[in-house]
Order: structure tokens, then C-alpha cells, then sequence
């Protein structure tokens, strides 16, 4: 284990992202949110959604530098006297509950079906594709929006929306990867010793082709991140019970011509920051693991 | 040529067709239509009544099969709310939309390809870096909520930008436009510019990286020993080359800002079609969810179209198979 460990410092991935300051800020802001979204429910001042713990006295709070700002409400309260900051913990808990969710599912099933298509080819391989392809020609904002139009907002109908138009791409990248690594020699080799189809698909090409799914996983939860806060945004997403960081924004613009602007600007600046940290990761193994670029 | 503009028609009808089928099918599964027509106080009887009016007693392929027939004559059904033709609707409100969207790939162009052109030709400079991290800081914005800070800074605070509504209209061809008269314009600004954000940052980089990838390449090492001007080679000979796959990817993006569009509405009250979708969402309005689907997906469908002939036009070493 230690000697792992050691070996693992000298790699030239760590020496790389070690001296790269955009990652080591992107991993920072991840690990902030993982941690906030884990411990903080038990430091909050407050569980927002605990009617009996609000009180209307505490409404309308500004944050605690402006005139009138309240020691223990750091951002402000809204309408209903609720803390924002509390009440940001327990969005990013969702929104980041629903990023991992949606990206762990949909890159099972892309995954899945992609090296299924790849390695066996046929008509399995056309009609999926097919599918891929028409799916891929409409935005995936459009598409998921229309499935939560027809079956109502939920947190799980959400995550099963998402995962219906996140699937495509890890199927197409998978499916290419797989084309090539299908005539190599490592798998005629596991061919001829007997294994049947599904071990050599899964104990053998699937571990040489995750470099490219890291990649699109990672930037995944960033781009779902966006497009949960978008629907919920639109009134299609998560229930009113289980705001995520795109409906507390909602709630805020419907305070926000009353001059109450910390209660929808706070959010949103969380899930900007929360995003940029996903994508300056991403962006890294992106330039890191490709070796075309180097 | 001719052979291959025919398949491709054929298969816009094969797409449009299965989308149809999968519009019917959902919105046939979710809620009952019936319920939303009658009055509150219908009895069972009426309610009935009105559901064998309707055609909603009959089996589901022949329901479509109506729903089909009326398609292709262009009547999708009259809307629960306005009780007017889907179609008219949809419509009347596709110029607001359009206008919206042609002036955010305006912004988006203006300033993706100096931006895009300069930080992939000087990759190490500082300016190149600022607008590198300014971009991934543009993905990584939710859209709605960069219109509420202009909102709130212009409208709200400095109060010289309307937040909301299409202002004055002037008419071109008899259809109205906001841009014509400043008032419009006014109005104008702030949706667009929301609408461009996205675009712009994803656009820049990927100029970067084509550009990046040209220069590179032995025809532009020829150029230079030539003597071509670092102006005259990096606009007519890397950004042309550049351009082929910023052609696709751009052509992707009209419809992503038309379906952003509905995002944009909804925040600055622009009366548009993307607006009414998403009011008819919260009132179930099915006749005009299922109408700007179509007319939607015939959209993107014909968009993807005319991209893969401006493709094989731009890029002669295109395969037409």
C-alpha cells in the first residue's frame, strides 16, 4: 500500500496536476462541495425545511455586511425567514445527489450498450446507433424537457429524464473505442483460450478503453448539474419539497423585484462555482489523458 | 449529388415520422385531455360524452392515424387555453423567437471569432488565458441566472433597460420586429446577450482548439516562408481551414439556442414561442406542447440538413457515399 502510494507522487499525472493551478482549484472546489454536502447539514444554523424552526421575524434578512444583516443568517433569509446559506447546503446536496446519480446510470447503460454494439456489430449495432444519432440531433435540454413535461416534476422522474439523453454519449464513445480495440491482439488471444463473449467484454476491452469515459463522466456532472437547474429553473424539475440550486434561484427572481437579490443571486453563484470546478477538472484529464496531445 | 439530397429527404421524413409516433404515444400515457375541456362540474355522463366527441374512445393506432391525417394537413389542434388553432399560435409567435435567436448568433460571432482566432494562434499569451478561463467560465454558467443579474443591474437598479416584454415593434414583409424601433431594441439587448453567453464561450473554444490544430500543419509553414502577412494567414488560410467542423458544431448550436430559447422567454417575459411552450407546460396545454413539438423537430431536422450540405460544399474531401 505505501509503496503504492509512493509511486503514485512520482507519476507524471500527479507531477502534471500538481503544477497545473486550474486543477488543483478545480479539485479543491469539488472536494469543498463533497464535504460541504456531507457534513453540512449537521453545522447549518438551520434546517430550512423544518416549518417549526423558521420564523417569519427573521424574513427578509440581508446578508450580514449590508445594514440590518443578522449575525447568525451570513446570507440573508428570504420571504419566509428561511437562511440562505442553510438553505444552499441542502440544494447543492441535491444538485450534486442528482449529477452523480443521472452520470453514474447513464454511463452504465451508454457504456453497456456501447461495447455491446461495438463488439458485436450487426443490426443491434445499426439500429442503435441509428438511435444515437437522431437522439444526438436534438438538444438534450429540448428532449428531457419534454419528457418532464409529460410526466411531472419528481426527483426520480428527473434523474430517469436525464439519463435518457445522457446515455447517447457514452454509447458513441464507447462503441468507437471498442472498433478498434475489438481486432487487437489481446482479445484474439482471449478468444482462443475459450473465454465466451461477456468476460472478454468486460474483464478485458472495458478496462482499456476508460481513459475517454473519465473524461466525459467528469465534464457529465457539470453539463446535468446545469441542465437539472435549468428545469427546475423552468418550473419541470425537482418538487417545490426538494429544491435543488435551480429552484432556490426560481424562488429568489420571485422575490427579486422587491429588492430582495441574496436570495436568488447566492444559489446561482454556487452552482457557477460548483460547475466551473467540474469542468476545470474535466478539462484537465481532458488534456492529460489524450495522448494525441502529447 | 441528386441521389444523395434524396436519401437524406427520405430520411427527414423517416425522423420526423418516428418523432410523431413517440410525441403521440407519450402524450397519450400522461393525463386525460377529456378532464381538461369539461367543466369542473361536468357529470360522468358529459364527461363521456365529450370523450367519444372527441375521438378519445377509440383504439390508440387509430387515434394516431387521425392525429396523423390532421397532421399533414396542417391543423394540430386548437389550444385548451386560447381556444385557437395550435398551429396560429405557434406561428404568430415564431418571428419574436427567431429574431431573438439571429441576433444572439450575431453576439455570439462578433465575438467568438477575434476571441477563438487570437487565443489559438498566441496560446501562451495572457490575454489568451483570460479568455480561455472567461470561457470556461461562460459553460459553466446556468443561463437563467446570468439574466436575472442583468435584470436586477439594469432594470431593477440602474433602471435604464426594460426587464421585460418585446416593446414597440416595426414591420418588415408585414411581419412584426423588435430590433426595427430603438424601443424594441431596448428590449432586445439584455435576452439576447443572456441567450448568446453559452454559445459564444463554447464557439471560442473550439475555434481555439481548430485553430490551434491548423497551425500546425505544413500548408502554413509553406505560407509563412512565403511571406503571407500574419493577418492575411491567420484570417484567410488557418481560419478557413479552421472552419469545416465550427460549420457542424454551429449548425447544432441554432438549435440549442432555439430549444435555450424557451429558458430566456420564460426569464425576460419575451413573447416568443419558446415561452409559450413553457406556459402550456404549466397549464397542460397538450394541443400546443405537442404542435411546437413538431414544428420543432422539423426545424432541427432541416437544420441538420442544410448543415450537411453547406458541409460537403465547404469541405470538398467530404464522402457524399
Amino acid at each position: 500500500m505505501d509503496e503504492k502510494r509512493k509511486t503514485f507522487y512520482r507519476t507524471e499525472f500527479f507531477h502534471n496536476f500538481v503544477r497545473n493551478p486550474g486543477a488543483v482549484i478545480g479539485l479543491a472546489i469539488v472536494l469543498f462541495f463533497l464535504i460541504t454536502v456531507i457534513i453540512g447539514p449537521m453545522i447549518t444554523p438551520q434546517n430550512p425545511y423544518d416549518i417549526a424552526s423558521l420564523d417569519l421575524m427573521d424574513a427578509y434578512k440581508p446578508p450580514v455586511w449590508m445594514d440590518g444583516g443578522d449575525r447568525s443568517f451570513v446570507l440573508g433569509t428570504d420571504d419566509q425567514g428561511r437562511d440562505i446559506l442553510s438553505a444552499i447546503v441542502y440544494g447543492s446536496r441535491i444538485s450534486l445527489f442528482i449529477g452523480i446519480a443521472v452520470v453514474v446510470l447513464s454511463c452504465a447503460i451508454g457504456t453497456f450498450l456501447g461495447l455491446v454494439a461495438g463488439y458485436f456489430g450487426g443490426r443491434l449495432d445499426g439500429f442503435l446507433m441509428r438511435v444515437v444519432d437522431i437522439q444526438l440531433s436534438f438538444p438534450a435540454m429540448l428532449v428531457a424537457l419534454f419528457i418532464m413535461a409529460a410526466f411531472g416534476r419528481g426527483l426520480g422522474k428527473l434523474i430517469i429524464a436525464l439519463t435518457l439523453v445522457g446515455w447517447v454519449l457514452y454509447a458513441r464513445t464507447v462503441r468507437g473505442s471498442v472498433l478498434v480495440e475489438r481486432n487487437r491482439e489481446y482479445v484474439d488471444a482471449a478468444r482462443l483460450i475459450g473465454l465466451s463473449p461477456f468476460p472478454i467484454i468486460l474483464r478485458h476491452v472495458l478496462p482499456n478503453i476508460l481513459t475517454p469515459l473519465i473524461v466525459i463522466a467528469t465534464i457529465h456532472v457539470g453539463t446535468v448539474i446545469l441542465t437539472e437547474a435549468t428545469l427546475s429553473y423552468l418550473g419541470v424539475g425537482v418538487p417545490v419539497t426538494q429544491p435543488s440550486l435551480g429552484l432556490l434561484v426560481k424562488n429568489g427572481y420571485d422575490v427579486l423585484f422587491s429588492g430582495l437579490w441574496w436570495s436568488s443571486v447566492f444559489p446561482g453563484m454556487f452552482i457557477m462555482l460548483l460547475v466551473f470546478g467540474i469542468n476545470l477538472l474535466g478539462d484537465f484529464l481532458r488534456d492529460e489523458l489524450n495522448p494525441r496531445l502529447k | 449529388m441528386l441521389t444523395y439530397l434524396l436519401k437524406r429527404v427520405f430520411q427527414m421524413f423517416v425522423v420526423l415520422f418516428m418523432v410523431s409516433v413517440i410525441v403521440f404515444c407519450v402524450m397519450s400515457f400522461t393525463g386525460d385531455p377529456v378532464l381538461m375541456i369539461v367543466p369542473p362540474t361536468a357529470t360522468d355522463a358529459q364527461i363521456a360524452e365529450a370523450r367519444v366527441a372527441l375521438g378519445l374512445d377509440r383504439p390508440l393506432w387509430d387515434q394516431y392515424a387521425v392525429f396523423l391525417r390532421n397532421l399533414l394537413h396542417g391543423n394540430l389542434g386548437v389550444s385548451y387555453m386560447f381556444k385557437r388553432p395550435a398551429l396560429t399560435l405557434i406561428v404568430e409567435r415564431m418571428p419574436a423567437t427567431l429574431e431573438l435567436v439571429f441576433l444572439s448568433i450575431v453576439i455570439s460571432l462578433a465575438i467568438a471569432l477575434p476571441c477563438g482566432v487570437f487565443a489559438g494562434a498566441r496560446p501562451n499569451n495572457a490575454l489568451s488565458r483570460a479568455i480561455m478561463g472567461g470561457s470556461l467560465l461562460g459553460i459553466s454558467l446556468p443561463s437563467f441566472w446570468v439574466g436575472i443579474l442583468l435584470i436586477f443591474y439594469f432594470a431593477v437598479e440602474k433602471g435604464f433597460l426594460p426587464s421585460s416584454g418585446r416593446g414597440t415593434t416595426g414591420t418588415l414583409f408585414g411581419i412584426p420586429f423588435a430590433f426595427l424601433t430603438w424601443d424594441g431594441f431596448k428590449h432586445i439587448i439584455l435576452p439576447a446577450f443572456t441567450l448568446a453567453l453559452g454559445t459564444l464561450a463554447m464557439l471560442i473554444r473550439l475555434i481555439r482548439a481548430q485553430i490551434m490544430e491548423v497551425m500546425r500543419q505544413d500548408f502554413i509553414r509553406f505560407a509563412r516562408a512565403k511571406g503571407v502577412t500574419w493577418r492575411s494567414l491567420l484570417f484567410s488560410h488557418a481560419l478557413k481551414n479552421a472552419l469545416v467542423p465550427v460549420v457542424t458544431v454551429f449548425g447544432l448550436q441554432v438549435g440549442s439556442l432555439i430549444a435555450f430559447a424557451t429558458v430566456t422567454e420564460t426569464i425576460f417575459a419575451w413573447p416568443g414561442m419558446g415561452k409559450l411552450l413553457v406556459d402550456s407546460i404549466n397549464t397542460s396545454d397538450r394541443p400546443v406542447i405537442v404542435a411546437y413539438l413538431m414544428i420543432v423537430a422539423a426545424m432541427f431536422v432541416a437544420i441538420n440538413f442544410i448543415v450537411d450540405i453547406v458541409y460537403t460544399m465547404i469541405d470538398p474531401r467530404v464522402d457524399l457515399r
